[in-house]
C-alpha cells in the first residue's frame, strides 16, 4: 500500500512537473516536485523508502528530460537517503524543521547535481545560486504545505463529515 | 554516529553503483572511448600496476637478497683478481717505463764513442750523510774505481771504493765530497762543480769575477779531471753573483733528477791524471736535454 502510494506520489509530481513546464517556462524550474516527493516520502517513510523513492523518481525524470539517465537519480538516491537519516534523527515533525530540511535538500540535490554533470561532461562546476535559493524557497514551500494538506486533510475531512451529520439531523 | 542499519547501506551502495554504471555507460570519454570502458581499463590498470609493482618487487627482493647468497664468494673472487690485474698492470707499467729509459740509455751508448755499459741501481743510498747509490755491476763487468757514471740527462758521478764483481757503489755529483771540473757552455768559462748540501745542490767554484757567467747557462764537464768525459752535461747555472773576493758565487742545477735514478751508464774508460787542458777523451756528442721543470 505505502509502494503504490509513493508511485502515485511520484507520478503525480511529474506530471505536474511535466505540466507546469508546458505551460510555463520560467516556472519549471522554480520548482522541483519530484525531489518534493522525494523529501516528503523519506521524511514520511524513512532511509530506505526515500533512497528508492529517489532512485525511481530521478530516474523516471532522467528518462523523461533526455538528458543523461542516472544523474538526477544518483542525486535524488543520495538526497532520499540522507534526508531519510535525519528524519529519524531528528524530530522534524514542525512545518519549521520541515521546511529547512526541504531547503538543505534541494541545495544538496542541485550541487549533487551540477557535480556529476561537471565530471561526466568535464567542464567548470557552475551553479545559479539566486535561481537555486527560489527554488529551495518554493520546493520548501510546496513541501511544508504538502505535509500540511496529508496531514490535515483526514482531520478536515472528519469535521466536515461530522458537521454534515449534525447538521443532516436537523429538521426544520 | 548515525544508525543506519546494513541493509540500508548496502542497497545505498548498489543503487550508487547501479546509477554510475548507468551514467558510465552513456558517457563517452574525449577519446571517444566509453567512461565505463576507460574507467575499467583505467581500474584494471591500476590493478595491473599494482600486481606489476608486487611482482617486480619480489623479483628485485629475490635477486637481490635471496639469490645473492653466491655472491659474497663471488665478489671475493672479483676482488683477487681486479688485485692480480692491478699488479699486473702495475707490472706492465713499469715495464713500458723501463723500456722507455732503457730506449734513452741506448740512444746515448749509440751517440757517445765512449764504451759504456748499462747499469741497474739496486741500492739506494745507506748513510744520509753521504750521497751514493750502488749499481749492478762491478769488475766482472770491466768496471773500476773513478769510472764515470752518466745517464741521458747528463753527469750522474763516479764509481768510488773498490768495486765488487757485480756491484760498485757510485758517489753522486751532488755529495759534499765530489767534484768534476767543469766550463760554461757559452763562454767556457772554467771552474769546478761542487757538491753543495743546499737547494740547488751544486755550485761552480774557482770562476773568476771576471768572466761572462749568467743564469741560464749550461754547465758541461770540462775534462780536467780525468774521470767525467768531456761535454757532457752537468747542469744549468740558476745564481751567478760577483764575489767577494776574487771568484763569483754560482749555484748550479743539476741535469740529472737524482731523486729518480734507476739505470745509468758506465763510462768504462779508466780515470787517468788530471792536467790542465789535455784530454784525450774525445768530447761526447749529446743531446742535450732541456732544463728540467
Amino acid at each position: 500500500m505505502r509502494t503504490v502510494g509513493v508511485l502515485a506520489a511520484l507520478a503525480v509530481a511529474i506530471v505536474l512537473q511535466a505540466t507546469l513546464s508546458g505551460m510555463w517556462m520560467s516556472a519549471g524550474t522554480r520548482v522541483n516536485f519530484v525531489l518534493v516527493a522525494v523529501v516528503y516520502v523519506a521524511l514520511a517513510f524513512g532511509a530506505v523508502t526515500g533512497l528508492l523513492a529517489g532512485t525511481a523518481g530521478g530516474l523516471a525524470q532522467d528518462a523523461l528530460a533526455g538528458g543523461l539517465v542516472g544523474v538526477g537519480g544518483l542525486s535524488k538516491t543520495l538526497v532520499g537517503f540522507f534526508v531519510g537519516v535525519l528524519g529519524a534523527q531528528f524530530i522534524v515533525s514542525q512545518p519549521i524543521p520541515r521546511f529547512v530540511m526541504f531547503v538543505g535538500a534541494t541545495v544538496v540535490h542541485e550541487l549533487i547535481f551540477q557535480a556529476l554533470y561537471a565530471l561526466v561532461e568535464s567542464r567548470a562546476f557552475t551553479v545559479q545560486y539566486s535561481a537555486l535559493l527560489i527554488q529551495a524557497l518554493v520546493n520548501a514551500t510546496v513541501g511544508v504545505l504538502a505535509f500540511e494538506v496529508v496531514e490535515g486533510a483526514p482531520g478536515i475531512l472528519q469535521r466536515r463529515h461530522s458537521r454534515g451529520t449534525v447538521f443532516g439531523r436537523r429538521r426544520y | 554516529m548515525l544508525d543506519i542499519r546494513r541493509r540500508t547501506g548496502v542497497l545505498l551502495f548498489v543503487l550508487t553503483i547501479g546509477h554510475i554504471f548507468l551514467i558510465s555507460v552513456q558517457v563517452q570519454s574525449k577519446s571517444g572511448v566509453p567512461v565505463l570502458e576507460a574507467m575499467t581499463f583505467g581500474v584494471f590498470a591500476r590493478v595491473q600496476q599494482g600486481t606489476s609493482s608486487a611482482v617486480h618487487g619480489g623479483r628485485g627482493f629475490w635477486a637481490n637478497y635471496v639469490a645473492l647468497r653466491g655472491a659474497r664468494a663471488e665478489n671475493d673472487a672479483l676482488h683477487r683478481e681486479v688485485a692480480d690485474l692491478e699488479v699486473r698492470l702495475q707490472e706492465q707499467r713499469a715495464l713500458a717505463l723501463r723500456a722507455s729509459r732503457l730506449q734513452a740509455l741506448l740512444d746515448l751508448k749509440a751517440g757517445t764513442p765512449l764504451p759504456t755499459i748499462a747499469a741497474d741501481v739496486i741500492a739506494g743510498n745507506p748513510n744520509p750523510g753521504m750521497r751514493t747509490l750502488t749499481i749492478g755491476r762491478g769488475t766482472a763487468d770491466g768496471v773500476e774505481a773513478d769510472m764515470a757514471v752518466i745517464a741521458p740527462a747528463g753527469i750522474v758521478g763516479r764509481v768510488v771504493g773498490r768495486p765488487a764483481s757485480h756491484a760498485a757503489r757510485v758517489q753522486l755529483l751532488i755529495d759534499r765530497y765530489a767534484a768534476a771540473g767543469a766550463v760554461t757552455e757559452r763562454t767556457r768559462a772554467g771552474g769546478m762543480v761542487v757538491g753543495l748540501e743546499k737547494d740547488p745542490p751544486l755550485t761552480m767554484d774557482l770562476v773568476s769575477n771576471l768572466a761572462d757567467v749568467k743564469p741560464g747557462d749550461v754547465v758541461v764537464a770540462s775534462g780536467v779531471d780525468g774521470i767525467y768525459p768531456k761535454g757532457f752535461r752537468i747542469g744549468q747555472v740558476e745564481i751567478s753573483e760577483r764575489g767577494a773576493q776574487l771568484y763569483r758565487t754560482i749555484t748550479v742545477r743539476p741535469s740529472v733528477n737524482f731523486s729518480n735514478i734507476e739505470e745509468v751508464l758506465v763510462v768504462l774508460v779508466p780515470a787517468r791524471p788530471a792536467t790542465a787542458d789535455a784530454d784525450p777523451a774525445p768530447a761526447a756528442v749529446l743531446p742535450v736535454p732541456g732544463p728540467k721543470k
